[in-house]
């Protein structure tokens, strides 16, 4: 399964659907994406993962890329996400601490952090 | 010995190919359902890193996975062509510190030694070994066949 990308904006924030498996062959899409974002001025984002089947340490290290550019910016990315199997290698790697991780865009998009 | 042994060249694409295999091989070995996405985040993991190595050091060897699943017994040993870069060595197995993580620079996302750090939080039976210019990474978790 290769990976998908859907972009939409809800007020301040830009809201990323992501699909599929995120591993070291897709995750340069998803870095790239990330970039474009940031380069175009959204420094708001909300990374809806709940649609992806496969996450391993080299999505993760797009995520923490896309968390350092848009802090460079005071920005924020947060995550969302029910998954268990995809929530254990953030709680793993200690990256619960570092993302805020949310059920739905929603309660994202209502929360400030 | 392996049940099944893969050599793959060292093209991203191929670890999803090399995940499938080693998915396919542990049920067929009787692995517990429950344990089939560590197996395959375990995999992804070693042959991320073997891949990235031979991309650097040995582009034009394979890479190569072994499975067997002997003595009740599912083994995935991942050999790449290369040694273990200097902050594997001092930090294999050691827990990640996320706050320098999100600290560290922006162009360099993670650490080398992130998805061996990865594997020895996910699996309990690791043991990676280094020797001849050539590091194997093996784990196993127990299977029961039918």
């Amino acid at each position: 399964m290769d990976l998908s990308l859907s972009t939409r904006t809800e007020g301040d924030r830009t809201v990323i659907a992501v699909g599929g498996e995120i591993d070291v062959y897709t995750a340069p899409k998803l870095r790239e994406h990330l970039i474009d974002l940031v380069s175009g001025g959204s420094y708001h984002l909300i990374v809806d993962i709940e649609g992806v089947d496969f996450l391993d340490s080299t999505g993760l290290g797009v995520l923490v890329g896309g968390l350092k550019r848009v802090r460079h910016h005071e920005g924020s990315l947060q995550l969302v996400c029910t998954q268990d199997r995809i929530l254990k290698i953030f709680r793993i790697t200690g990256l619960t601490k570092v993302f805020p991780i949310y059920a739905t865009v929603d309660e994202a998009l209502a929360a400030n952090d | 010995m392996p049940t099944v042994d893969v050599r793959f060249t060292a093209l991203p694409a191929h670890v999803r190919t090399a995940r499938l295999v080693a998915l396919a091989v542990a049920r067929r070995a009787g692995v517990a359902e429950e344990v089939l996405d560590e197996i395959r985040l375990a995999v992804g993991e070693a042959c991320s890193r073997a891949v990235g190595v031979h991309v650097k050091h040995a582009p034009n060897e394979p890479v190569t996975m072994r499975l067997s699943d002997d003595n009740n017994c599912f083994t995935v040993e991942v050999i790449d062509a290369g040694t273990l870069e200097g902050d594997e060595q001092d930090a294999a197995f050691d827990p990640l510190d996320a706050a320098a993580l999100a600290a560290a620079d922006a162009n360099e996302s993670v650490p080398a030694s992130f998805g061996l750090a990865v594997i020895g939080g996910l699996v309990e039976e690791v043991a990676i070994s280094s020797e001849n210019g050539a590091t194997q990474v093996r784990m196993a978790w127990p299977a029961s066949p039918a």
